[in-house]
């Protein structure tokens, strides 16, 4: 069974780690949504072995986890890139103008919201509000706010992220 | 250490003389706290950067009689980052980190304040201190009392300010049925939205003969725009605590849940040190105070969903599912979380029970209109001059939080509408500024008081793309259980983006309240059924705004872009350029003191020139 899963080394690998972290866990089933934050956390996303481990842990079915993944929007699938840009559209920026930003972001990196480039470097979502309403219009990439932002401001921040590696 | 009642009353008494300073301003004192926010806002714009800057030079230069202090939010959240000198009250907003050698050398050390940092009020007059500023006059602080005044990583400052007070009094000398009807008497209503009396909450918990039963901190703060319950838990964790430790002890439960939003590190952070540092004091935990009563609180994270806030949803979300609403009844307070009787409040509402028990309900009834008592905390946000945290107690008018408060709407632009309520609310029109808020008088309006934001709107809005904005948020938050609320907004919302594009014809406005009214009628839970909301009051409101896009296929106030064109009026035009400098695509040509013109081939609407132009000659 163990050995069916793991078809290279990587899959092993993450396979180990996140039996690792579920030993920490006592194995009840309204422990879901705190272990998928720490995988979520620890790799960006959710990996399929991880869901299956977590599947076998808690008793849950797979199918379960994925439906639970999938609705709520902070979980993910897929990996992130390495800066992910994020642009608030809670109601405090959308009047002072995200859209614009949005758009900008879009135009600028040839993705939608939820897709990565396909180099892996960025990734670009939308956020509802993440209380910086007194700097509105917000946008973040990884960990950095960046407030009072224009069109201007977003492609000059942007530019800076472009030429770095 | 575990602590006993006495020893609780020790370090009140012995920290309060300490920090007595913060809010004595009047005592001369060679000792000096300088408060540096740490909420949200001036996080993001690096305080904590500034904290450590100021520290490293009082270390550097010796000096033994100033403290810096972090704390909660102090509301004006749009000067941030913010600093209070204390006991002089000194107000420094918009402070960076090169400034902090000036503070340190000219006031604290040479005692001359640092004029250039301090806030001016609208009328361009320089303000000394935080009591002085209009924004804070109006305000009633009962919820947010301790926020931007102490640490709220050390148990012992919240002690020193009343803190643990009314759990001591709870638990020395009531018994459950008078914490009952003390919280019943003060008449507070459920500040997550509907406005469901407290007290009757909690009699029908109590009145449940199971052994086990549970408390629920409703901390999911899911409305855009809305940041009032982050700053509670950011400013003042230990009140959210302590509120929940005596209505354990009311109702008769053991076991508490605070359902938080994982996009609130800051707050999630500073719960748990507060939930850690009051088991160690024996303040949680097994035998509180050496009583026979036992109550501890656990965290659960919400990972991004709106419909969470919904009571059921978040109870299934705790039990590690998805967050979908249950049908009602049964109640939760009949049967919650895992099919036990559970209490659910929300933050706001926990933040007045120890004000209540300590003043009594005859104090905090006095406060308010006739139906609903106590204060209200806004998150006043959008085109208003101030932006921030704002409590003011229930009955005051809208006028008075955007004009007096808010200090009106900047760049010399008209109110036109206050959105309240969020993605259930509604928006409030110009005629009913005086109208003075409680929770019935926004029913009456077309809105509701919602959770607390409040985003002002100027003239530039076009009402039926905010409407469209609420539903794209509808649609996506939508959980997908029940038919009116998956399919009802998603076709609510192609109708509206048909409008915008100009695509729209009469009868699309007709279809769009056919469609409203089934979805009120007919959802499962309060998101659903209050999500044609946003549609339904701009259209009592600002018809004309929907006629005039579907009749002559224009957009007044030039947000939908199909139906508009940017233009420069050449009688007002100065040729500053500063609309050139502003374009993103550099559609705007035109010499310096010339009449510039806009590029239509080029132009993205984006209106980024709009707010550039200093006199308004682009519309």
């Amino acid at each position: 069974m163990e050995n069916e899963k793991c078809v290279n080394c990587a899959e092993k690998k993450l396979q180990d780690e996140t039996r690792e972290l579920l030993q920490k866990h006592e194995k009840r089933k309204d422990g879901l949504i705190k272990i998928l934050e720490e995988v979520q956390s620890k790799y960006g996303y959710i990996p399929k072995v991880s869901q299956l481990e977590i599947s076998e842990y808690l008793d849950i079915p797979l199918a379960e986890i994925y439906g639970v993944i999938t609705f709520y929007s902070r979980f993910t699938l897929k990996p992130k890139g390495k800066y992910n840009v994020s642009i608030c559209l809670g109601t405090a920026c959308f009047v002072k103008g995200s859209k614009e930003i949005l758009q900008s972001a879009k135009e600028k990196l040839g993705i939608d919201e939820g897709e990565t480039t396909t180099d892996g470097k960025f990734s670009l979502d939308t956020t509802r509000c993440i209380g910086a309403c007194g700097l509105a219009p917000v946008f973040t990439i990884n960990d950095e706010v960046y407030g009072n932002s224009t069109v201007k401001k977003f492609n000059e921040v942007l530019d800076e992220y472009i030429k770095k590696d | 250490m575990k602590k006993t009642i006495d020893e609780i009353e020790k370090i009140r008494w012995e920290r309060r003389s300490d920090l007595d300073l913060r809010v004595n301003r009047n005592t001369p004192n060679t000792q000096r706290h300088i408060l540096v926010c740490n909420g949200t806002g001036c996080t993001s714009s690096k305080s904590p950067k500034i904290m450590e800057k100021l520290e490293q030079l009082i270390k550097e230069k010796n000096i033994e009689n100033v403290r810096v202090i972090k704390t909660g939010c102090f509301g004006l959240c749009s000067k941030g980052p913010i600093l209070i000198v204390r006991p002089e009250d000194t107000f420094y907003s918009l402070v960076k980190i090169e400034d902090c050698d000036e503070i340190i050398n000219s006031h604290i050390l040479g005692g001359q304040i640092v004029q250039r940092l301090l806030t001016k009020d609208l009328n361009g007059n320089i303000v000394n201190k935080l009591d002085e500023l209009p924004f804070y006059k109006k305000q009633k602080r009962i919820v947010l009392k301790n926020c931007g005044l102490i640490n709220p990583e050390d148990i012992e400052e919240y002690i020193a300010f009343d803190g643990y007070k009314a759990l001591i009094k709870v638990l020395s000398s009531m018994s459950r049925d008078e914490v009952v009807e003390e919280v019943s008497k003060s008449g507070l209503r459920g500040r997550g939205g509907a406005g469901f009396p407290t007290g009757k909450k909690w009699s029908f918990v109590k009145a449940e003969e199971e052994n086990q039963k549970y408390v629920v901190c409703n901390a999911d703060e899911g409305d855009p725009g809305a940041f009032m319950d982050r700053s509670v838990l950011e400013g003042d964790p230990h009140t959210i605590i302590e509120a929940m430790t005596i209505a354990g002890y009311a109702i008769g439960a053991n076991q508490g849940y605070i359902y938080v939003r994982a996009e609130y590190p800051i707050a999630v952070k500073r719960l748990e040190i507060a939930i850690k540092q009051a088991r160690d004091y024996g303040l949680l935990g097994q035998n509180i105070l050496n009583t026979e009563f036992s109550f501890d609180i656990d965290i659960r994270l919400g990972a991004g969903a709106f419909v969470c806030g919904e009571e059921t949803a978040l109870l299934e979300s705790i039990e590690g599912k998805r967050g979908q609403p249950r049908l009602k009844p049964p109640y939760p307070a009949h049967s919650g979380l895992w099919g036990k009787p559970t209490l659910i409040n929300n933050v706001e509402t926990y933040a007045n029970i120890t004000q209540i028990i300590l003043n009594g309900s005859e104090w905090y009834s006095s406060i308010g209109t006739e139906t609903s008592k106590g204060t209200k905390v806004f998150a006043l946000g959008g085109n208003v001059n101030n932006v921030g945290l704002v409590e003011v107690p229930m009955g005051t008018t809208l006028r008075e939080i955007i004009y007096d408060i808010g200090g009106g709407i900047p760049n010399g632009r008209e109110f036109k509408a206050a959105q309240t309520g969020g993605p259930s609310g509604g928006c409030i029109p110009k005629q009913y500024l005086d109208t003075q808020i409680d929770y019935e008088s926004l029913k009456a309006i077309g809105s509701m008081m919602g959770s607390g934001g409040l985003i002002v709107m100027d003239d530039t809005k076009c009402m039926v793309n905010i409407a469209k904005f609420y539903l794209e948020f509808t649609v996506s938050e939508s959980c997908g259980k029940c038919t009116p609320c998956r399919i009802g907004t998603k076709r609510m919302l192609e109708i509206l983006e048909k409008i915008c594009d100009g695509r729209g014809n009469e009868h699309d406005i007709e279809k769009l309240k056919v469609l409203a009214d089934s979805i009120v009628k007919s959802s499962v839970c309060g998101l659903g059924q209050t999500a044609p909301n946003p549609v339904l009051s701009t259209m009592k409101y600002f018809m004309d705004e929907y006629e005039e896009h579907v009749k002559d296929h224009k957009c007044k106030a030039k947000e939908c872009k199909n139906l508009t064109q940017i233009e420069i009026d050449p009688e007002k035009c100065k040729g500053c350029d500063l609309c050139k400098k502003s374009c993103p695509v550099q559609a705007i040509s035109g010499e310096i003191r010339e009449i510039h013109t806009i590029d239509q081939n080029k132009c993205i609407k984006c209106r980024t020139c709009l707010q550039a132009c200093p006199f308004k000659a682009i519309h």
